[in-house]
């Protein structure tokens, strides 16, 4: 068993409304694992569905070799969980919370415990409501990241950390993969995911669109060319694999997909290149070209 | 006013989220005054008999602690407007309640920074909440009055009928605004501003029925004035321009409150905690512990000791005023089964407290369902608690909470009733008995709303408190309805013995309640375990 999730074809509809259709997600034990999707694809009903919270209409999920519906609680004292807007009981300060979730997972760490209110500078003996939003976050991840978990699902768990709390969160869990957690990232913050993630998987409208590694995924985008050219680019714009060319009279700007990228580089020094820059995708226009449905494409 | 810009926007948002919930409020306190009369009418004609059953009630201090002190006359409206006096509480309930609802609730869920940001001026959201309420009592009264004047009674005497109603609710819409400024949680402005009405009641209530030396104290708090308008026989219109300046006065303090504080923020700086759990909090017991203690403490003090020294208190004095009254004594009997004055008393007073304390246990059920919805549910459940044991705690104290509040009240009443008697050891056992007793029906209503909240979890708060409203109406004015003893048996509290009284107690009914109850709380576990979490 070296998968510590495992989901096919998964299928969960909330009355009319689809809101998984058949995902696929699986990750590696050992692995940090980015979970991308635009807004409402269904990245939190799958983590839920993994908790065992929410029951599937139809596939199957296996989570660290059981069944997160019917193994639910036994399956919970392996992992941890962290959503992305943390609630907190108005009348419980953070360091309660904090030891109640350990304690109801089978204990914490305490030195960890210690370690992470130092680490993300948090004042454990503020009330529920008088947290800020991020701190509210940070009682969260503290509360995760303190137990010896196998697993960790984390559900945007950033939202609302400063930058250098963020930083302290890359450095923390890139500590904990050392040690041989697993990771399952869901999250909107793409410097966070190229910074963590061994590899990702993007689902738009319950579905699983794209899986694999960051640069797997970077083959299957285009690769932007600037060049001067000594005589017109004529027939340039026909070659299989040129998108949006633009011809402003001895420049041209056009993307290329990556699998072309050699053939037309060949077309382009027939026409004399005075000068050439060319642009690697970023992983922004990655994401985005996978983000955009039909109608917005 | 720039505070006020946008109040008409919010008072339109406040009538789209209240479109259900309001009209069928408004509806039921509308009709009720209108179908007592009409029952009323046919059952006691004329003058004669309406006085006599006004004296035959009035005789009970448990009738003048509930509706002020009896008519002058016995014309219809006046009867009317006295017997139905429960109506004013209710009404200032529901002030308070909506008004909370739409600031502090807000508030608290942080909708109403999302609105604060948009143009809204500063005042407008709790302006809104108040002009709301109030718009929606002074229909209420206007409804009253016109259902009154169907029944054939006097139309000035009418609609100050109609008025006192409107006010009660316009009075603790105030009083709500009021304590919604002062907490940081909606569950504690609620408990301040339901704890004023409480005292209110208990006030006038102490007034009307001690009169002599205490009897200024009927006329000590704003709400007693609205006792004091008597419809229909005094019609004293001035004392509506008393409550407005005193809900005027309240409204405006309001206003102050909220322009110095922070959005969100309360009147008192929140204190710091601990900053490690102390060993209790382990387990979702530990949890539930602390997220019920509050409550139940309050219950236990408010309604065990503070209602167990008024019940057993007066219970002497009583019982005396009702031996001296045949026809009282007889109209008793037949609800109560043939026993003595005192013991009628005492079952009656506690059957009152179990309603009281169904309550609590109705809402301490709901509590699972705050903590769902409020998604603090989810880290729980997702820690290694499997869904039963997270229930448990919370069941533990809507279950066991009531029957220790009810084991309360039956004891302190013990106490008072025993020492004014002087036979401590017979009386502290017969009362606590007499509390206790009630438990099935209490039990039966929190297993319901157990049930509603497994199966229809966003239902669940209406299933619960229209099911105790049900129970309420049926007790209260049921018999005065002529209802068929079919509806009557509806209510739960109705297949209750009365107690203390006969030595044999029929077990039959009560056994019947409890396997109901414990069914229906399975029911909903059932339920519970299947279902998605959070349902939102
Ligand atoms: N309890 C629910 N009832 C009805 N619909 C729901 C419920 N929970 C989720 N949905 C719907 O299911 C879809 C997937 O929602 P989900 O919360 O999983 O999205 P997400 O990928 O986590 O989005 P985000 O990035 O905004 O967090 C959405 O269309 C959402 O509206
Ligand atoms: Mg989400």
């Amino acid at each position: 068993m070296d998968n510590a999730i495992s989901v096919v074809g998964l299928t969960k509809s909330f009355g009319q409304a689809k809101a998984l259709d058949g995902l696929d997600l699986t990750v590696a034990r050992g692995e940090v694992h980015g979970f991308l999707g635009p807004n409402g694809a269904g990245k939190t009903t799958t983590i839920r569905i993994l908790l065992g919270l929410l029951r599937a209409d139809g596939g199957t999920a296996t989570l660290l070799g059981g069944d997160p519906w019917r193994d639910a609680v036994a399956l919970h004292r392996r992992l941890a969980y962290v959503p992305g807007d943390v609630t907190l009981w108005p009348n419980l300060s953070g360091g309660e919370v904090i030891d109640l979730l350990g304690r109801l997972r089978g204990g914490l760490n305490a030195q960890k415990r210690k370690d992470l209110l130092e680490r993300f500078d948090l004042d454990p003996r503020k009330k529920g409501r008088a947290y800020s939003k991020g701190n509210r976050q940070k009682v969260g991840l503290i509360a995760a990241l303190a137990s010896d978990v196998e697993l960790l699902l984390l559900d945007e768990p950033t939202s609302g950390l400063d930058p250098l709390m963020e930083e302290v969160f890359r450095q923390v869990v890139a500590e904990e993969t050392r040690n041989g957690r697993t990771v399952l990232l869901s999250s909107h913050i793409l410097s966070e995911v190229e910074a963590l993630c061994d590899r990702v998987s993007i689902i738009r409208l319950g579905r699983t669109v794209e899986t694999g590694t960051l640069a797997e995924l970077r083959h299957l985008t285009r690769t932007h060319i600037t060049a001067e050219l000594a005589t017109p680019p004529n027939g340039l714009a026909q070659l299989p694999g040129v998108h949006d060319l633009k011809a402003d009279g001895s420049t041209v700007r056009f993307q290329v997909d990556q699998a072309e990228l050699d053939a037309v580089l060949r077309q382009l020094t027939t026409h004399g290149v005075r000068s050439l820059v060319s642009q690697p995708p970023t992983l922004e226009e990655l994401f985005l070209r996978h983000y955009e449905t039909e109608s917005q494409r | 006013m720039t505070s006020l810009t946008g109040t008409g926007t919010l008072i339109r948002l406040i009538l789209r989220r209240d479109r259900v919930l309001m009209p069928i409020w408004m509806l039921c306190m509308a009709l009720l005054p209108m179908g007592l009369a009409s029952g009323t009418a046919s059952l006691y004609p004329t003058d004669a008999g309406r006085q006599g059953y006004i004296d035959s009630l009035a005789a009970s201090p448990i009738m003048l602690l509930f509706y002020g002190q009896k008519p002058a006359e016995p014309s219809l409206g006046a009867l009317i407007f006295w017997r139905a006096a429960t109506g004013i509480v209710i009404m200032g309930l529901i002030g308070l309640l909506v008004v909370i609802r739409h600031t502090r609730v807000e508030e608290e869920a942080g909708r109403r920074e999302l609105l604060g940001s948009a143009v809204v001026g500063r005042h407008a959201a709790l302006a809104a909440a108040v002009l709301t309420v109030s718009g929606a009592s002074l229909v209420v009264g206007v409804l009253v009055a016109l259902g009154m004047i169907s029944q054939q009674t006097p139309a000035p005497g009418a609609f100050a009928m109609g008025l006192a109603w409107a006010f009660a609710g316009i009075l603790y819409a105030a009083i709500g605004a009021l304590a919604a400024q002062l907490t940081t949680g909606a569950g504690a402005a609620r408990g301040i501003a339901g704890a004023l009405l409480g005292l209110d009641f208990i006030l006038r209530g102490t007034g009307d029925v001690a009169a002599g030396g205490l009897s200024w104290l009927a006329w000590a708090t704003p709400l007693s004035w609205v006792y004091k308008v008597h419809a229909y026989t005094d019609d004293r219109w001035w004392l509506f321009a008393l409550t407005a300046a005193v809900a005027l006065v309240l409204v405006l303090a309001a206003l102050r409150l909220s322009a110095r504080r922070d959005v969100g923020a309360g009147l008192l700086p929140p204190r710091l905690g601990p900053a490690a759990a102390p060993a209790s909090l382990r387990s979702p017991f530990g949890l539930a512990w602390r997220l019920h203690r509050g409550s139940l403490t309050g219950w236990t003090i408010g309604l065990g000791v503070v209602g167990g020294v008024l019940f057993g208190g007066v219970a002497k004095t009583a019982s005396s005023l009702l031996e001296g009254n045949g026809q009282l004594t007889e109209i008793m009997e037949r609800i109560g089964g043939k026993s003595v004055a005192s013991d009628i008393f005492i079952g009656g007073s506690m059957g009152i407290a179990a309603i009281a304390v169904a309550a609590y246990g109705i809402s301490a059920a709901l509590r699972m369902r705050t903590e769902e919805a409020a998604l603090r549910s989810e880290p729980v459940l997702s820690a290694g608690v499997g869904r039963l044991r997270w229930a448990a705690g919370h069941l533990a104290f809507a279950l066991l909470g009531p029957t220790v509040v009810m084991a309360v009240t039956g004891l302190v009443a013990g106490l008072m009733y025993g020492a004014s008697t002087g036979d401590v050891g017979r009386e502290v056992p017969r009362v606590i008995g007499a509390a206790l007793v009630q438990m099935p029906a209490v039990w039966l209503l929190t297993g319901l709303t157990v049930a509603a909240y497994g199966l229809l979890p966003r239902l669940s708060p209406a299933v619960g408190w229209v099911a105790l409203s049900v129970c309420v109406l049926l007790g209260q004015i049921g018999a005065a309805l002529q209802l068929d003893q079919i509806v009557l048996d509806v209510s739960p509290f109705t297949h209750i013995p009365h107690l203390p009284g006969p030595a044999d107690v029929p077990v039959t009914p009560l056994l019947v309640l409890t396997v109901l109850a414990a069914g229906l709380t399975a029911a909903g576990l059932a339920a519970l375990r299947r279902r998605d979490i959070p349902v939102t």
